[in-house]
């Protein structure tokens, strides 16, 4: 039996958001993930992101594919319809569930395997398709479920558990997402809780594809001295160059930032995306020398993290195909059916 | 020319006239107005085009049949050719019966093998690329114009009234009304050159009829768009693949004229050409998932890449529509010829035990009706519906019967729970079988903020979509949906039954249809009489299987290799006694329309030998 119900009794200092609602409204079942998995770390920001977004719990479409990362839907937001979809499909899944309900957030979760080799294709076409989303690759380049195999985002030389070292380039999906139009592209670390919680409610916000790959090690399988997406690993090579968060519109201004680092862009809704540079020249509005500094800084075994490329006036889906601002799943009758007059012409038309 | 023909052999309104082109020489509009301008007479015309897998320069034909009483299926020899085509000369002048009529273009002498390889037809020489240096300028006039000279001497031969052909060209060219008077010029040039020196009409002629009525002519697929924009689909995925894709682009150009929004020119339907049939059918799944109407349309090789997501759409029961163009097999085979092999392939689509519902439309009225109803029949059984159509049925022009739509009809959308249902309940549970029919009920996300969520899947779980591998549980599911594959036979469209208390008689189903009547009269014309069975959907209703048990022997007739209805028949009615004893396939699979001469000759061959059988002496059993 995998499925463990969780007690609903919750502490009485437990902060209440907006909506009157605490962090304990956000979650979902027990995880059944090996005790200290990144994903659920993953799991947990998106439980405190939503939280303090102060988001309707109810109102999210979680969809995913199949490997470890994709059971995670199962364990946060207990009130929103989760869809374990097919491996590396879940990006066709979510767009036709995007397409049928523009209102509703839409996280997609997947993996390196699920997004990097199987649905390597699915992967590509729904960044350049640019549906509004939050996509989050839980990355931990390895496969879990079947027990250790290398995926795609394993990096050349990393070893196996048993010191066998992969013999593959690894495929950069940060660096292709960024390529092929993304217009909000993150990656992090699921052990640096600060910067992922504030990437996840900025990707939740940005009006248009988000995507972050998140560093999520495999305490299975993958989390040993040869790899490069270890606990150790990453806190040696992770470099931060900008971190990035959502502030309400009626929000001051609270914390104090050096002068110089700050910049907020001003969404569609009024609200700010706050963005701090830690690496003083890096611009995450050029996508090029983006992804050439990344490059760089992979040659030199280094990790670079945080919001790496930002577009705030992107066109998405809906706009590309000019749909209706009506959910598409509320349109009755009166709205789909031509009616008997039309049908008369048409018929016409073919005499 | 010979003596012109006497009145006693002329033959009106009965004809096979074959167009052999170069694709990509602009000959398919001309021929689509020579039959059309037919239909306008009140004649009841159909054109199939035979063509190949290539844009320019192969060869590429048109066969129009002209039938007053109906018969309308695919014909074989031709009675006319219009060889146009020097590379397919030989093949065209041997498809035409004795006594018909080879019409070709006698700008160039014709070589002496060719002019005498048949003393049994007439040839009629016009100068098309002679008379029009003449009259036009720019080489890519001449070129075009060819085909419309042509179509003016025909319409001389034929007795064709020009003044429908010549509003055709009005209809064609609406918009562009420079074009007008030029092709106006070259149906003039081909019918003044016919008058003027071909002396005679051709022995087959056409005359005006009341045979058409209020039908219309319209292709599979623009009619199953139309079914599916009037069913109110929303949401359509889909990858270009032959001859399916004009089903998605005719729901595109209809969705922009009927589904926009007049205030802000905002379309109420979305159309995607995905990267591939997964992500296609993908995106259906989730658009059904959430509650929308969505479908793909997509052909064979199409259908085998989405197996993987049919049979998680199967087990999560999620509606979604599939529109299958079929077309002779394997992927690089035949992509342009029409078969009926993707029977088996759609039924039990997927790994697993899976089992889907299948409509199977015979004409463009019913590929309208079958699209619209493929939508409610998805939401109320919440599952995949596959539509088999094919590339006869989808592609072509047929007569058809005009679409209808109830204005008071509404959309069954199922068991769909909403937020007030949600608050009336103590517990929601999503695969429970509260009515007894293998369906649950259902809640869409975002419904309400405590009730109702719940996490679908595709691996095990239990009533309330709680995970578990409990292999009770897991077979509670699956018997919950066998009775679900009971309630659809009740739902579905039923087989058509012509009784006459034979005690034989024909089953077939889907584009078969176009030959089968005039079959059946042919066979009747020789003492045989059939009763006939139109399966109209899978699974089968208590009617196929009674049908069946009423006759002794039947031929199942399909246009494939392995007779897979007829397995079907065997597989899904084995408890009703249905067995292989009664049932005889008769087969057609050339990539051509099935015609109702073939049969015609398989039936009759096939009791032509039980008769030699039973007359064959016993001891010879014992010798």
């Amino acid at each position: 039996m995998t499925f463990v119900t969780k007690p609903v009794a919750r502490h009485p200092s437990l902060k209440v958001n907006e909506l009157g609602l605490t962090r304990r409204d956000y979650e979902g079942s027990v995880s059944t993930l090996c005790a200290g998995c990144g994903h659920d770390s993953v799991s947990a920001a998106i439980v405190s992101a939503c939280a303090e977004l102060g988001l309707p719990p109810h109102k999210f479409l979680k969809i995913s594919g199949i490997g470890c990362s994709s059971k995670t839907p199962n364990y946060f937001l207990g009130h929103s319809h989760g869809f374990n979809s097919v491996h590396g499909r879940m990006p066709s899944v979510a767009t036709g569930a995007s397409l049928a309900n523009k209102e509703l957030y839409c996280l997609g979760i997947s993996g390196d395997g699920d997004s990097a080799s199987i649905g390597l294709g699915q992967f590509a076409h729904i960044v350049r398709r640019r549906i509004n989303m939050l996509y989050i690759v839980d990355n931990n380049g390895t496969y879990g479920l079947t027990k250790g195999q290398f995926s795609a985002t394993n990096d050349l030389g990393s070893t196996s558990k048993r010191g066998v070292p992969n013999l593959y380039e690894p495929i950069d999906i940060v660096s292709m997402a960024m390529q092929i139009g993304a217009t909000f592209v993150a990656r992090s670390f699921s052990g640096d809780k600060r910067q992922l919680v504030g990437l996840i409610k900025a990707g939740l916000m940005h009006r248009g594809f988000s995507f972050i790959d998140v560093i999520s090690p495999c305490v299975a399988f993958n989390n040993h001295g040869g790899s490069t997406k270890s606990f150790a690993h990453m806190r040696n090579m992770q470099r931060e160059v900008v971190s990035a968060d959502y502030v309400a519109s009626e929000a001051e201004m609270t914390i104090d930032y050096e002068a110089g680092q700050l910049e907020d862009i001003t969404m569609p809704d009024g609200a700010r995306l706050r963005l701090r540079k830690v690496h003083a020249d890096y611009d995450p509005h050029d996508r090029l020398r983006a992804i050439n500094y990344l490059g760089e800084r992979q040659r030199e075994g280094e990790v670079v993290t945080g919001l790496l490329y930002v577009e705030s006036e992107a066109k998405n889906t809906h706009d590309i195909l000019n749909l209706v601002d009506a959910p598409l799943n509320s349109l009755d009758e009166d709205d789909l059916c031509p009616g008997v007059g039309a049908l008369e012409s048409i018929n016409q038309s073919f005499r | 020319m010979k003596p012109p023909a006497k009145p006693k052999d002329i033959v009106y309104n009965d004809f096979v006239i074959r167009f052999a082109n170069v694709n990509g020489s602009g000959s398919a509009s001309a021929n689509g107005m020579f039959a059309h301008a037919i239909f306008r007479m009140g004649v009841p015309v159909t054109g199939r085009n035979i063509f190949p897998s290539n844009i320019q320069g192969l060869p590429t034909w048109f066969e129009v049949r002209v039938n007053e009483r109906g018969h309308l299926g695919r014909r074989d020899g031709a009675d006319i050719v219009v060889a146009m085509n020097a590379e397919t000369y030989v093949q065209d002048v041997d498809a035409l019966l004795p006594g018909g009529y080879l019409v070709f273009d006698s700008s160039k002498p014709m070589a002496r093998t060719l002019r005498t390889r048949r003393n049994d037809i007439r040839h009629i020489g016009i100068p098309i690329a002679n008379l029009l240096v003449h009259e036009f300028a720019e080489p890519k006039q001449r070129a075009l114009f060819k085909n419309i000279v042509y179509l003016g001497a025909l319409a001389e031969l034929l007795e064709i009234d020009m003044d429908v052909l010549k509003h055709m060209v009005d209809d064609q060219y609406r918009g562009k009304d420079a074009l007008i008077a030029p092709n106006y010029h070259a149906l003039d040039i081909g019918s003044t050159y016919a008058r003027d020196y071909l002396g005679e009409h051709l022995r087959f002629r056409v005359r005006p009829s009341d045979q058409v009525g209020n039908r219309i002519i319209v292709d599979g697929n623009t009619s199953a768009a139309l079914g599916a924009l009037y069913g109110g689909a929303s949401v359509c995925a889909w990858y270009p693949i032959t001859p399916s894709t004009s089903m998605a682009e005719a729901f595109e150009k209809y969705a922009a004229q009927h589904r926009k929004d007049l205030q802000t020119g905002q379309i109420k339907a979305a159309v995607v050409q995905a990267e591939d049939e997964l992500s296609a059918i993908g995106m259906v799944i989730g658009a059904g998932w959430n509650g929308a109407r969505a479908f793909t349309c997509t052909s064979g090789p199409g259908v085998s890449l989405m197996n993987e997501f049919l049979g998680l759409a199967y087990f999560a029961e999620i509606p979604a529509v599939l529109f299958d163009i079929q077309r002779a097999g394997p992927s690089t085979g035949m992509p342009t010829r029409t078969q009926q092999s993707d029977v088996l392939l759609s039924v039990y689509a997927s790994h697993g035990d899976t089992k889907h519902v299948v409509l199977l439309p015979s004409s463009p009225k019913e590929c309208f009706d079958f699209a619209a109803d493929a939508f409610d029949l998805a939401d109320r059984l919440q599952t995949p519906v596959l539509v088999l159509s094919d590339l006869d049925l989808g592609m072509n022009d047929h007569l058809s019967e005009p679409f209808e739509w109830d204005a008071n009809r509404r959309y069954d959308r199922g068991k769909v729970l909403s937020a007030d249902d949600l608050d009336r309940m103590d517990q929601f549970s999503r695969y429970l079988d509260v009515d007894g029919d293998g369906i649950g009920y259902r809640t869409l996300p975002g419904a309400h903020p405590e009730k109702g969520a719940f996490f679908t899947r595709g691996t095990s779980r239990d009533e309330h979509a709680t995970y578990t591998e409990a292999p009770d549980a897991y077979i509670r599911n699956m018997e919950r949906l066998l009775v679900k594959w009971d309630t659809a036979k009740t739902v579905v469209p039923k087989a058509e039954i012509d009784e006459r208390g034979n005690d034989m008689g024909v089953i077939y189903y889907g584009s078969t249809d176009a030959a089968m009547g005039e079959a059946l009269e042919l066979l009747a014309e020789h003492g045989i009489q059939l009763d006939a069975m139109r399966i109209r959907a899978v699974p089968f209703g208590d009617e196929v299987a009674r049908f069946i048990a009423a006759h002794e022997t039947l031929f199942v007739v399909e246009q494939n290799r392995d007779g897979q209805m007829r397995q079907l028949l065997i597989a899904e009615l084995g408890q009703h006694g249905v067995g292989s004893h009664s049932l005889h396939s008769i087969l057609y699979y050339g990539g051509l329309a099935i015609s109702a001469g073939e049969i015609y000759e398989q039936i009759l061959s096939w009791l032509e030998e039980r008769m030699r059988e039973s007359m064959r002496p016993q001891v010879l059993k014992f010798s």
